[in-house]
């Protein structure tokens, strides 16, 4: 983590002759946003400079930022740019906002509240929507964060909206995990803390300077009390803020350095990049797997008498697939 | 091989405070299943630009009622060129009197479209003329 031997972003003159990847390594915008396209756009291109940059990853400090429509995580992120451009550190965003299932077009406005960064050298933002990526969204988000990370980027945001499954698994990738919460939730807090608990390591109470406040925050502070944590484990901190100000920001930003240090201290953070290794291959596995097999079969044209065999009851799926597996090992 | 997705960076230029007619023209854009970038008002030249980069956009469609648009335009062009993004079209629209069309075109706008334009007209024009850039 930290300031890698990275160069700077955004600095280097473009070279006609370089690879991608090089073009990336050396700091090029247009060559990242290029990459980040293909990578949405299930281009093969990309998977081919995933490879390299994959190994420079790494160095990077991925931050989560998830909770409902509204609650202010843009203009949270937008603290946080700051925050951390007092710092120095150079810092990327993915915002993630949803596509409209009708049209399949999105709005993505999430730039509204921090693109007073864009006159920044040190900030890079990139908008995207949910579409229905190739591999799913958590894996073209997280491949997005590996080009940045390999690009130098000290600290990446990454803002999904939600509490969704999708959500959960985006946040997975990301080092440090803040659930933004509005006041007034409370009964909302019941619903969804199913999948909340386990994701947040912090919980912002946003629009603090609204009514209500305090009772959210013991909502939540009393669900947390009943899933008492073992000793040497992270209690998620409650913070409250009111991002439209700069109350809390710096409680924020100090909670945020204590996880990534308790990650450090407890070898929390070795377990995080094993578990996100593994995920990461077997997902590739799975996919790799299943689109040979399901390539050979709908080549060869066996797909349709196969699903009509199984509807008529001739055979079941349990022999259709142990078949086909066999075949393929032989 | 997938599609690509038409990516749009709907800005709002210069110091007026309306932007109803450029959050029309995002949502027309949407529902024709492309994806907006919306950056809210009062955006320089700079950060239009910036944006147009980082989003990977297809073009840029400005919005100008300030009647700033004989600077604004050019403007933008003009730093899309020095940063080696002159690949990007420009077109855009808002108030602009009829004999500024000319010049504008002259520097480089794709097209301008005058506020009595409808949002099917500029996605009719947006689909025979802007492309995907590959
Ligand atoms: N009163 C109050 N309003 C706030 C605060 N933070 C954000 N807002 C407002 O809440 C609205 C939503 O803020 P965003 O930052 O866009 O929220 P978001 O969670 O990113 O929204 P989506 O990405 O659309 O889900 C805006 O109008 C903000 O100005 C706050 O602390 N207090
Ligand atoms: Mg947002």
């Amino acid at each position: 983590m930290g300031a890698g031997n990275h160069q700077t972003p955004g600095l280097m003159k473009p070279k006609a002759d370089m690879s991608v990847v090089d073009r990336i390594l050396n700091g090029e915008i247009r060559a990242a946003a290029r990459l980040i396209r293909d990578i949405e756009d299930g281009r093969p291109v990309a998977r081919e400079a995933l490879k390299t940059l994959y190994t420079s990853s790494g160095q990077a400090f991925v931050i989560g930022i998830t909770g409902p429509p509204g609650a202010g995580k843009s203009s949270l992120a937008d603290k946080l740019i700051e925050a951390f451009r007092g710092q120095g550190k150079k810092v990327a965003v993915v915002a993630v906002d949803p596509t409209s299932p009708f049209s399949g077009g999105a709005i993505l406005g999430d730039r509204i509240r921090m693109n007073r960064h864009a006159s920044d050298d040190g900030v890079f933002i990139r908008s995207m929507g949910t579409r229905g990526h190739l591999g799913g969204l958590s894996a073209a988000t997280s491949d997005a964060v590996t080009v940045l990370d390999a690009m130098g980027w000290d600290i990446i945001l990454v803002e999904t909206v939600g509490v969704g499954q999708d959500e959960v698994e985006i946040v997975r990738t990301a080092h440090t995990s803040l659930v933004v919460m509005v006041p007034g939730m409370g009964d909302d807090i019941q619903a969804i803390k199913a999948g909340i608990l386990e994701i947040a390591n912090i919980f912002v109470v946003n629009k603090a300077d609204r009514p209500d406040t305090d009772r959210t925050v013991r909502d939540l502070e009393n669900l947390l009390d009943m899933n008492l944590p073992s000793e040497d484990e992270w209690r998620p901190p409650v913070v409250r803020t009111v991002a439209l100000r700069q109350d809390g920001i710096s409680e924020l930003m100090e909670k945020i350095q204590e996880h990534r240090n308790y990650l450090l201290s407890s070898g929390r953070l070795a377990r995080f990049e094993e578990e996100k290794s593994a995920q990461r291959f077997a997902e590739l596995l799975k996919e790799g797997l299943f689109r040979q097999v399901h390539d050979r079969i709908q080549h060869e044209d066996r797909l349709k008498g196969i699903l009509e065999a199984i509807v008529n009851k001739e055979l079941d799926p349990y022999t259709a697939v142990d078949r086909i597996l066999e075949e393929k090992l032989k | 091989m997938s599609e690509r997705k038409l990516r749009l960076l709907v800005a709002k230029p210069g110091l007026d405070g309306h932007d109803r007619g450029a959050k029309i023209v995002a949502r027309s854009f949407r529902d024709a299943g492309f994806e907006v970038i919306y950056t809210g008002l009062r955006q320089t030249p700079e950060q239009i630009v910036n944006t147009a980069i980082q989003e990977d956009v297809d073009a840029v469609s400005l919005s100008i009622l300030s009647g700033a648009h004989n600077t604004l335009f050019p403007r933008v062009i003009e730093l899309l060129r020095e940063k080696d993004a002159a690949d990007i079209p420009v077109f855009g629209g808002g108030i602009i009197p009829e004999e500024d069309i000319a010049g504008l075109k002259a520097a480089g706008v794709l097209a301008v479209f005058t506020p009595g334009t409808s949002t099917e007209e500029i996605n009719r024009w947006v689909r025979e003329t802007i492309r995907p850039r590959d």
